[in-house]
């Protein structure tokens, strides 16, 4: 996996254009506002007007969910493959709009670590949610890392989550060092985008360590862990461990599975032979990583 | 329902935010302020009101509890000038952050002319963001400094009902009310103000303008002063409205001219709120009052650690 230093194929007036119709549309009675604030943002002024116009987005706004259709979805895909916008706020939104759009003196990068050192912490969802929007995204490696250890589970998970910034942008260590914080933190890793494209040994053998360490502590581990392991499970020598699985709970038994099937050997082939009912859901396709239990495909 | 209108939580641990929110505690401001030492760069000072508004709303949230802050510059830091006038600089942006309810906690300590210079410079900031005011009232010379930051108030043309004076004691109550301020008290032992006296006070004041706070920080202090101090008002025949508007509805009231708060961030919170900063106390939506007298399990009560 290469990591670019440019977001492929888009440009951020046309981000910022998406954003402002998905704006104005649900602003009510802001529209004027809102419309008048963008202008002035885009025609070039003051990072005090900039921090003004974050400062009220939420204010003038609201905080509703974005209205958002599957039209918009398609455009946004269109847009910015992989980029999903479902559970931006209106204000959120508004303020990549205003971001995208501002004309400062500053170049991004540095106008982006400013407002991240002042944010509160809804804005600093908002910002790392924009992180597949922004141009010059590698620069912006340092305050991601930042993002990546904060505390704030919803702010890790704005990087970690329906974003590909991720994926397209991080090396190895860091994207294995996101998997397992995601882990630890207690965060689903199915959102994650990118999870199977880049699988890796290393984090195949950094999860393995990780389940038996919380085994041997007396703790469960999550299910989705097997879905990064079970490409390596040659390698990395997993079978013990994911025999145990296939005998856990109806969640573990599926994962177990899935990812025995994803290892595609012989010993994963002979420890399938025990979990015929499970395999056969799975070929079925009632099962997969969005659904490890038959409650959930229901 | 309780509010509690003063409280330092970052000197506060976990098990407190725990006592709080099973006490009834549903939203509380955490001023700026001093914390015990003095900080000698601007950067630290930026960096501890960016946690205001960032990490400590984050950690009140895991425990039902809405956090709100005032952002300023306090009166014994006023004194080193070169830090005030570079934390003055940072004070606009972080007074339009979300969550913020008011400036303060400003005021005066010794009664110095620096202190006095920025008092008013952040008054004045406060008339033009359009923000309510906690001022901090001295320990020392307390009636005469709680006199003159009125007068203060007035000559730089704040509305005495966007200002909460706060710290009062019997010394200071009446001038307070009288001259149409909001008379916050701190349930603080020792130093402060005792929560039978605060009984007293309102069986004599009634509930007008008047709010009651724990103050609670890093000194010997009580995190559950509002609560307390409720329970002791009603079981010593306090009506039960004043009791309501001296530990909630006044504090909401005039915290709530910021537009940054609101009844609904509790009761009925947004959804991408409760997706990712708030974790809803379910006892409490489900309309049923909780009890002070039966706190969350307390560590030391607790042998195993798992």
């Amino acid at each position: 996996m290469t990591v670019t230093n440019t977001t492929p194929g888009i440009s951020t007036i046309t981000l910022s254009t998406l954003l402002r119709r998905w704006v104005v549309r649900q602003a009510d009675s802001e529209t004027e506002w809102v419309e008048s604030q963008l202008n002035t943002l885009r025609q070039g002024a003051s990072e005090t007007t900039l921090h003004r116009f974050l400062g009220l987005a939420p204010r003038r706004l609201g905080r509703e969910d974005l209205r958002l259709s599957v039209s918009d979805l398609k455009e946004a895909e269109q847009l910015r493959p992989d980029w999903d916008p479902k559970g931006w706020s209106l204000d959120g939104t508004a303020r990549i709009a205003g971001l995208l759009a501002f004309q400062g003196p500053r170049p991004f990068p540095a106008l982006f670590k400013d407002l991240v050192r002042t944010s509160d912490a809804r804005e600093l969802i908002t910002l790392y949610r924009g992180l597949p929007l922004y141009p010059e995204p590698l620069v912006l490696t340092h305050e991601v890392g930042e993002g990546l250890r904060s505390n704030m589970r919803a702010v890790f998970e704005s990087i970690a989550h329906f974003n590909p910034y991720p994926r397209d942008h991080f090396d190895d260590h860091r994207w294995n060092h996101m998997v397992l914080k995601a882990l630890f933190v207690g965060s689903r890793l199915q959102p994650i985008v990118g999870l199977e494209q880049r699988a890796n040994p290393e984090l195949a053998r950094i999860l393995l360590d990780y389940a038996q360490e919380r085994w041997a502590a007396g703790r469960d581990v999550s299910p989705e862990l097997w879905h990064c392991v079970g490409p390596f499970a040659e390698t990395v020598n997993a079978y013990e461990a994911l025999s145990r699985a296939l005998d856990g709970s109806p969640a573990e038994r599926s994962a177990a599975t899935l990812a025995l099937v994803a290892a595609d050997t012989s010993t994963a082939r002979s420890l399938l032979a025990d979990a015929p009912d499970t395999l056969q859901l799975v070929a079925a396709g009632r099962i997969d990583w969005n659904h490890l239990t038959q409650e959930e495909a229901a | 329902m309780f509010i509690d209108p003063h409280a330092h939580m970052v000197s506060r641990t976990t098990d407190d935010y725990e006592a709080m929110a099973a006490a009834g505690v549903v939203a509380l401001v955490e001023p700026a302020f001093w914390v015990g030492q003095p900080r000698t760069f601007v950067g630290t000072y930026v960096d501890y009101l960016s946690s205001l508004v960032g990490w400590e709303r984050f950690r009140a949230g895991q425990f039902g509890i809405r956090h709100y802050c005032t952002i300023g510059l306090n009166s014994k830091e006023a004194n080193n000038e070169a830090l005030a006038e570079g934390v003055m600089e940072w004070l606009p942006r972080f007074a339009l952050k979300e969550g913020v309810v008011a400036i303060g906690e400003i005021g005066y300590d010794e009664q110095t002319p620096l202190e006095d210079k920025y008092f008013r410079a952040q008054l004045t900031l406060a008339r033009e963001l359009e923000l309510p005011v906690m001022v901090h009232t001295p320990h020392r010379d307390k009636k005469r400094g709680t006199s003159r930051s009125m007068d203060v108030c007035e000559e730089m043309g704040l509305d005495p009902s966007w200002v909460v004076i706060d710290h009062n004691n019997e010394e200071t109550v009446r001038e307070t009310l009288d001259r149409g301020y909001w008379a916050g008290f701190s349930i603080y032992p020792s130093t402060k103000m005792g929560n039978a006296r605060m009984v007293e006070l309102l069986r004599q004041y009634g509930g007008e303008r008047i709010i009651v706070d724990s103050a609670c920080d890093w000194g010997i202090s009580d995190c559950l002063g509002v609560a307390k101090t409720a329970q002791l008002a009603l079981q010593s025949g306090i009506d039960a409205d004043i009791v309501r508007k001296v530990t909630y509805e006044n504090a909401l009231e005039v915290y709530g001219k910021s537009g940054q708060m609101h009844a609904a961030d509790w009761l009925d919170p947004p959804a991408i709120d409760q997706r990712t900063l708030y974790e809803g106390n379910s006892i409490l939506r489900g309309g049923r009052e909780p009890r002070v007298d039966s706190p969350a399990p307390r560590r030391r009560d607790n042998l195993i650690i798992e």
